[in-house]
C-alpha cells in the first residue's frame, strides 16, 4: 500500500506521466471528501451535541436527574434568581397569588412595549398628540401596542395592590422581612407615579387635566408651595415653588410635557429597576418566600420578662 | 338539634334572597341606565371595576386559608400532644415526602403558565377595549368633572374634606411611612407565614380597614362624583346645571351660635379648634386603645347583655400578652398614625357629608 503510494507521489514530483489520468484523480479526491462531509453530517444531526449549542447552554436538559435540574436553574443568568430547591408548598399558587411575579412580568412588557412607543412618539407640544393619532392610525398595530401599554400599566397597578394585600393578610412583612416590605412600599409608590406621568404622554384633555388637578395639589406643600402653609411667609411664588420644579413651569406646557417624558421613561424605571434588584435579592436573603409557613400556637408566645 | 347541612343551607337561601332583594332595590333607584352604562364602560374606569370584583374574590381566597389555618391551630392548642407531632400545616404532608422541591421545573413551570395566561388577558383586552384619547390638550377649556387617574382619585376624594395640603400632601405621606412603620409596630410574633385572622385580629382588621377605606374613597371618586365634584348617585343622570346649596360652615361657627359668641374671633377659634383636635387625638387613642384590647366577639354576645359588657370591660387574655410585648414608642407611633389617617379620615368624612361642617380648627396659617 504504502509503496504504491511512494511510487506515485514520486511520479508527480518527477513530472512522470501516471497511469491514471486527472479525471481520476479529482474523483477520488471527491469521493474522499464526500465521505468525510456524510461522516461528520452525522454529528450535526443532534445539534445539543455541537460546540456552538454547547457554548452557549452549560446544561443538557436531558437528562433531568437533580444535579442537572440545579444546574437549570444556577447556571442560567435570567434564572438564578431563584433557588435550586424551595419548599415544597411554597408552590402552592392558593397561597402565593403569584401577584409579585406578575407584577415584575407586567413592568418587563410595559418597557417592551415602552420602549416600541418611543419609536413613534416625540415629547414636544407640536408633535406629541399628533403621534397618537399616527400611532392609532398608521402604525401596524400601533392601536395593540398602545393599548398594550395602557392596559399593563393599570394591570401593574392592581397586581401591585393584590400583592401587598397577601403578604398582609399572611403577615409576610414581620421579621425578618421588615426592610423589603419599605422596599415594597416605595415599589409601589413608583409604580403609581411612573403610570402618573405617563398619563400627560398623549397631550390630551384627559391628561392635561388630571395632571393640572395632580399638580395643582404640589402648590400646597407645607413650606414648600407658594399656597401651603408658611409658603408665602418663606418667599414663594408660583415662579420658584415645588410645583414649578415639578412642572419646569407655571403651567402644564412643553417643559412639563418634557419632564414627564423623561422622569416616565428614564427616570422612574431606572430608579425603580434599582429597588426591585434590592426587593428580589431580599427575598432570597430573607430566608425565600414567607410560607406557607408551620402554625405557631399562642401557648409558644415568649413575653419578655420587663428589665 | 337542627341539622347542620340544613342550617346553612338556609342560610344561604336567607343571603341570596337578600342580595336579590339589594340588586332589585336598587335596579329600581336607577333613574338612568345610560349614564351608570357611561361609567362603567369608560375604558379608564374597567380597572375599578375590576377591583370591585377582585378585592372581594382574594379577601374570600385569604379568609378561607385563615379559617382553615385557625381550625388546625384550634385543634392543636387542644390537643398538646397532637402539637408536638403535627407537621402544622394544613397541606398534605406524610412522613418521607421531600420537604423541598426543585425549582426547575415546579416553580418555574408555574411562572412560565402565569406569563403565558397575564400576556393571553392583555391580548384580548388590549383588542377589545382601546385605551381612552380626548380632544387634544386644552387649557382654555376645562374637563368638567376633571378627574385624576382611577388610582388617585382617593386623594381626590379627599380634597373634599381636607384641604390641599392635607389631602395631597400630608396625608400621602403619612400613608406612605405609615405603611412602613407597620412591620415594626406589629410587635405580634404569631402569624408570620400563614394566613390567620385568629392569631392577628387587630392587625389583619387595622389594615382591612385602611385599605377598604382607600377602596371606597376611589369608588366615590368614580362612580358617585360628577360634574362639579357633586354627589350624584349611582344612576342619577350628571346634571351640569345642578347646584348645591351647602351651608357649610366651621364647627366653632356652629358652637358660637349656641350663645359663645367669642368664638368667632381670633385667638379663641385657634384655640378652641386646638382644643377639639387635642380631644379627638385623646378620644381616638381610647377608642383604638379600647379596640385592641378586645377578645374574639361572639354573636351570642348580642343575645345576652351581661355577656356583652363582660365583653366590652374585660381586656381579651392573650390581647394582654400582646400589649406586654409592645413598647411604647411601637404603641404610641401605631396610635399616631391610626388616629392621623384611618380615624381622622371617616370622621371627618362623617362631619362634611352629614353635618356640612367644613373646618373643626381655625387658624391664622392653616386650616383643618
Amino acid at each position: 500500500m504504502d509503496e504504491a503510494k511512494d511510487q506515485k507521489e514520486t511520479k508527480q514530483l518527477t513530472g512522470e506521466k501516471t497511469e491514471v489520468g486527472l479525471v481520476e484523480r479529482a474523483k477520488e479526491t471527491a469521493g474522499a471528501l464526500k465521505e468525510r462531509a456524510v461522516e461528520e453530517a452525522k454529528t450535526y444531526k443532534d445539534p445539543q451535541q455541537t460546540q456552538v449549542w454547547k457554548s452557549i447552554f452549560r446544561v443538557s436538559h436531558e437528562r433531568s436527574d437533580p444535579r442537572n435540574r440545579s444546574l437549570a436553574i444556577l447556571s442560567n443568568v435570567f434564572l438564578h434568581l431563584h433557588p435550586a430547591k424551595i419548599n415544597r408548598d411554597a408552590v402552592r399558587y392558593q397561597y402565593t397569588w403569584g401577584m409579585g411575579g406578575i407584577t415584575f412580568y407586567l413592568f418587563i412588557v410595559l418597557t417592551f412595549t415602552g420602549v416600541l412607543l418611543m419609536f413613534y412618539y416625540h415629547p414636544s407640544k407640536i408633535l406629541a398628540f399628533r403621534d397618537i393619532l399616527y400611532l392609532e392610525h398608521d402604525v401596524p398595530f400601533g392601536k395593540l401596542l398602545r393599548n398594550m401599554h395602557r392596559w399593563a400599566a393599570h394591570l401593574m397597578v392592581i397586581t401591585t395592590w393584590l400583592h401587598m394585600f397577601r403578604v398582609v393578610l399572611t403577615g409576610s412583612y414581620k421579621r425578618p422581612r421588615e426592610f423589603n416590605w419599605c422596599v415594597g412600599v416605595v415599589l409601589l409608590v413608583l409604580t403609581l407615579l411612573l403610570s402618573f406621568t405617563g398619563y400627560l404622554l398623549p397631550d390630551d384633555q384627559l391628561g392635561f387635566w388630571a395632571v393640572t388637578v395632580g399638580t395643582n395639589m404640589a402648590r400646597a406643600t407645607p413650606l414648600l408651595g407658594h399656597e401651603g402653609p408658611f409658603g408665602a411667609q418663606l418667599g414663594l411664588t408660583p415662579y420658584n415653588d415645588v410645583r414649578f420644579g415639578l412642572l419646569g413651569g407655571s403651567i402644564v406646557d412643553a417643559n412639563a410635557l418634557l419632564r414627564a417624558y423623561i422622569w416616565h421613561c428614564i427616570g422612574i424605571p431606572l430608579v425603580a429597576s434599582i429597588f426591585m434588584a434590592v426587593h428580589f435579592w431580599r427575598i432570597r436573603k430573607d430566608g425565600g418566600i414567607s410560607g406557607p409557613a408551620p402554625v405557631m400556637l399562642e401557648s409558644e408566645m415568649k413575653v419578655p420578662k420587663k428589665k | 338539634m337542627e341539622n347542620p347541612k340544613a342550617h346553612s343551607r338556609r342560610n344561604k337561601l336567607i343571603a341570596l334572597i337578600v342580595a336579590v332583594v339589594l340588586i332589585g332595590l336598587f335596579a329600581y333607584s336607577v333613574q338612568d341606565w345610560h349614564q351608570l352604562w357611561k361609567i362603567v364602560s369608560a375604558p379608564d374606569n374597567v380597572p375599578i371595576v375590576a377591583m370591585l370584583f377582585l378585592v372581594p374574590f382574594f379577601t374570600w381566597l385569604g379568609i378561607k386559608q385563615a379559617i382553615q389555618n385557625d381550625h388546625l391551630i384550634g385543634d392543636l392548642e387542644t390537643d398538646p400532644k397532637l402539637a408536638k407531632t403535627h407537621h402544622r400545616k394544613v397541606e398534605p404532608w406524610r412522613p418521607g415526602w421531600a420537604k423541598e422541591l426543585h425549582v426547575w421545573p415546579y416553580l418555574v413551570r408555574i411562572e412560565f403558565l402565569a406569563a403565558v395566561i397575564v400576556t393571553v388577558i392583555l391580548y384580548v383586552w388590549s383588542i377589545t377595549l382601546n385605551a381612552p384619547l380626548e380632544e387634544p390638550s386644552n387649557p382654555n377649556l376645562t374637563m368638567n368633572p376633571s378627574k385624576a387617574p382611577w388610582y388617585f382619585l382617593g386623594l381626590q376624594e379627599m380634597l373634599v374634606y381636607f384641604d390641599p395640603w392635607i389631602a395631597g400632601v400630608v396625608m400621602p405621606s403619612i400613608i406612605m411611612i405609615g405603611l412602613m412603620v407597620f412591620p415594626y409596630v406589629d410587635s405580634n410574633p404569631l402569624g408570620n407565614g400563614y394566613y390567620t385572622i385568629k392569631q392577628r385580629r387587630f392587625a389583619v382588621g387595622m389594615f382591612g380597614w385602611g385599605f377598604l377605606m382607600w377602596i371606597s374613597l376611589i369608588f366615590i371618586g368614580t362612580f358617585i362624583r360628577g360634574p362639579g365634584w357633586i354627589w350624584f348617585w349611582p344612576g342619577q343622570t350628571w346634571d351640569h346645571n345642578t347646584v348645591v346649596f351647602d351651608r357649610n360652615r366651621d364647627l366653632n361657627e356652629i358652637v358660637a351660635g349656641w350663645g359663645l359668641t367669642f368664638l368667632n374671633s381670633q385667638p379663641w377659634k385657634a384655640i378652641f379648634g386646638a382644643i377639639v383636635v387635642g380631644t379627638f387625638y385623646i378620644v381616638g387613642g381610647l377608642f383604638f386603645h379600647w379596640l385592641m384590647m378586645r377578645g374574639p366577639f361572639r354573636l351570642r354576645y348580642l343575645r345576652s347583655s351581661s355577656e356583652l359588657r363582660q365583653w366590652a370591660t374585660t381586656p381579651g387574655q392573650f390581647e394582654r400578652k400582646l400589649l406586654a410585648n409592645t413598647s411604647l414608642l411601637q404603641y404610641l407611633t401605631f396610635q399616631f398614625f391610626a388616629v392621623s389617617v384611618l380615624l381622622a379620615m371617616p370622621v371627618k368624612l362623617f362631619l362634611r357629608l352629614v353635618f356640612t361642617i367644613k373646618y373643626v380648627w381655625v387658624t391664622p396659617w392653616f386650616n383643618i
